[in-house]
């Protein structure tokens, strides 16, 4: 990299860099601690209505809870004959993706000395609904393709804003999520 | 070669168990017709298969009309060579008019009828049966386009047995019958074999003392019919049970397998440089066949107790779940394995490359409704089909499915060439009234098949 002309200490895209990389160095030491679980609890309201909420999760070894809980509603748009109470679920999809690669765009900038002055993110997912209509059965349900594309203003060259979007898809979790296969189990409580 | 090879009413393409059903049915009505076969008769059985390969029917269900298995081991599972002979043996029984090595290379609608283009001059008729097969080619999931060129990719019907393999490892994509059989095969040689599983069919090779087939029979499983289902793609896309026809009537399942060491991973979701990616699916996919084998066993009790003279079985039971490792392998470095072949039991398609008729789907799919070949709402003109899967009855792509889509289908093939003659009839004598004549709501070949078919 090649900002010579900034002082790394005065670049602040509020990220606690110090922070993360004494977490990681405490894990490393204690891998345990390092297993968190991620939780949502979801209640059906009507028709394609449901609503999703979010608080508690573990890790460090132990029960965590976020500040406050936060709700969300998934619903389907009314060409789909559903009355459009939120969201439909594979747009939560992307939230999860575009949070997650920003979030990780600002720390990897911070890591690197790099002050950001602004982060657009505008994704897109194809998908052609033969496949959840069972029309046609070659035709996958999810996602067929996702572009997301960053509109990064900052102190650093195309190159290296290109290099910082790149190693933020390397550390994302959602992204990792999305782009391989995970075990997943669906069961009747 | 365009020399004429002569007219005839019907001419049946292929001379498996499906044409020579037509064709035993045709003679029986004095339809005069020729088969005409790329090969010899039997040909799929002796140039396509494996050779361990015995049927997962057991032999008295190798019934043709007018023709039936009479050796001395109905409950036992022809070889090739045996269903081979079978399938000749019917041909010489009523003298089918076959006409060897002569491949059809095209087909064509005239004015009245058909020109059938074939290496050995051409044929003129009235109406062609299409008996060609429906397992032509091998349907190949896009995906292995990626396969690294180092790895070799193969499809069962050209696999014959795995002295012809690498002697590395082995993965099979596809748990239908052929998957599972050639992942037990080639784990036995000593290759270390990976099955990718998809949406399966579980199935015990018996049930209660009594061969599955005996209780699909029964039950009238194998009887239901294609009109009488919703999803009509869905229903012909199940695939094949997971059977293997051996002496002691084994059974064969994912759980047997993982006994013989085969890794069982889900379905092949990917292949990125040189690792195969497995969808996380597999426990579902697993659990859904496993609930939809307890359905069919339960509808076999109930149909035991319900119906009278069903004694001498043995009492209810169930399998064991099948077994899911408790985290499931999501990649496979096909390198660093050393995985040298991939094996590629994803079912096959039939080939209409020289069907110039235009009565193929933007997707290639021969339309046709119950074997009346034809898109929906457009009269039929005497192209018919026999031996697609699920074209008919559920049994439809069994040998023994055979016998009453090929009266279903001579019946409609009848009635067709008499209504022909009928018009033609009309036409020459009484040309005014041809008006009326065509204007005689001809039902459409839907209605057709409810009236000749839906018995
Ligand atoms: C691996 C495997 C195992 C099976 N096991 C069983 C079983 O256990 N029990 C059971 O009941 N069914 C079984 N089947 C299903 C079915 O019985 C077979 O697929 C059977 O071969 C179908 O018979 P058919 O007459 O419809 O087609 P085929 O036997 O394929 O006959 C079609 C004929 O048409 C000829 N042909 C094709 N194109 C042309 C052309 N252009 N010109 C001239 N001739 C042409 C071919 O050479 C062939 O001889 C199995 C199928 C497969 C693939």
């Amino acid at each position: 990299m090649n900002n010579v002309a900034i002082n790394p200490n005065t670049i602040d895209n509020g990220v606690n860099v110090e922070a993360l990389l004494g977490a990681r160095e405490a894990l490393t030491a204690a891998p345990a601690a390092a297993r968190f679980q991620w939780r949502a609890a979801c209640e059906w309201v009507r028709g394609t209505h449901s609503r999703t909420s979010i608080q508690s999760f573990s890790g460090l070894g132990e029960e965590q809870s976020h500040k406050t809980s936060t709700s969300f509603d998934t619903d389907h748009p009314e060409i789909f004959a559903s009355e459009d109470a939120g969201p439909t679920p594979v747009e939560y999809v992307l939230v999860g993706l575009a949070g997650c690669l920003t979030a990780g765009v600002a720390a990897v900038a911070q890591n690197r000395g790099v002050q950001l002055h602004s982060v657009r993110a505008v994704l897109s997912g194809d998908m052609d609904i033969q496949g959840i209509l069972g029309i046609d059965p070659d035709v996958r349900n999810g996602f067929d393709n996702i572009v997301v594309k960053f509109d990064i203003d900052a102190d650093a060259s195309r190159a290296d804003i290109e290099a910082i979007v790149a190693q933020s898809q390397k550390r994302s979790a959602v992204f990792d999520a999305i782009a391989n296969p995970t075990d997943i189990s669906v069961v009747v409580a | 070669m365009g020399s004429d090879a002569g007219t005839v009413t019907t001419v049946v393409i292929g001379a498996g168990h499906a044409g020579l059903a037509i064709s035993q049915r045709l003679s029986g009505q004095s339809i005069d017709h020729v088969v005409l076969e790329r090969g010899e008769i039997a040909n799929s059985w002796h140039t396509e298969r494996w050779d361990s390969l015995r049927l997962l029917t057991p032999n008295w269900q190798n019934a043709l009309p007018g023709y039936r298995y009479e050796g001395g081991d109905p409950d036992g599972y022809s070889t090739m060579p045996e269903i081979s002979k079978f399938i000749n043996g019917y041909a010489k029984s009523f003298a089918a008019p076959v006409r060897p090595n002569t491949l059809v290379t095209s087909v064509k609608k005239t004015g009245d009828g058909y020109l059938v283009q074939t290496s050995a001059g051409i044929w003129k008729c009235r109406s062609v049966v299409l008996a060609s097969g429906a397992c032509n080619k091998p349907a190949i999931p896009k995906i292995a386009d990626a396969l690294p060129a180092s790895i070799r990719s193969l499809a069962p019907m050209h696999y014959r047995n795995p002295a012809q393999l690498d002697t590395g490892g082995v993965l099979i994509v596809g748990a239908s019958a052929t998957g599972l059989q050639l992942a037990q095969e080639i784990q036995r040689s000593g290759r270390q074999v990976t099955l990718a599983v998809g949406e399966h069919v579980r199935m015990p090779r018996t049930y209660r003392g009594r061969d599955i087939q005996w209780w699909m029979d029964a039950a009238g499983i194998l009887d239901r019919k294609i009109v009488d289902e919703d999803d009509v793609l869905r229903a012909r896309r199940v695939p094949s049970p997971q059977l293997i026809g051996t002496p002691d009537r084994e059974s064969l399942d994912l759980n047997v397998l993982t006994g013989e060491g085969v890794s069982i991973v889900g379905r092949l979701a990917a292949i990125r440089e040189e690792t195969a990616l497995f969808s996380g699916s597999l426990r579902n996919c697993c659990a859904m066949a496993d609930l939809k084998l307890n359905r069919l066993l339960s509808e076999f009790d109930e149909f035991a107790s319900t119906t009278p003279g069903i004694d001498n079985i043995e009492l209810p039971e169930r399998l064991m779940p099948t077994q899911v490792a408790q985290r499931t392998q999501l990649k496979l470095n096909l390198s660093q394995q050393n995985v040298r072949t991939v094996i590629w039991a994803t079912g096959y398609r039939p080939d209409y490359t020289w069907l110039d008729v235009p009565v193929l789907d933007q997707k290639g799919k021969l339309c046709h409704d119950g074997g009346v070949v034809g898109k929906a709402g457009v009269e039929s003109d005497g192209l018919y089909a026999m031996g697609l899967t699920y074209m008919r009855r559920r049994k439809s792509s069994f040998i023994y499915g055979a016998t009453q889509d090929a009266m279903d289908i001579t019946e409609h093939l009848y009635n067709f060439l008499d209504r022909d003659a009928w018009q033609r009839r009309n036409k020459s004598l009484v040309s005014n009234s041809i008006r009326r004549i065509e204007n005689i709501p001809q039902s459409t070949h839907s209605a057709n098949y409810r009236r000749f078919g839906g018995i």
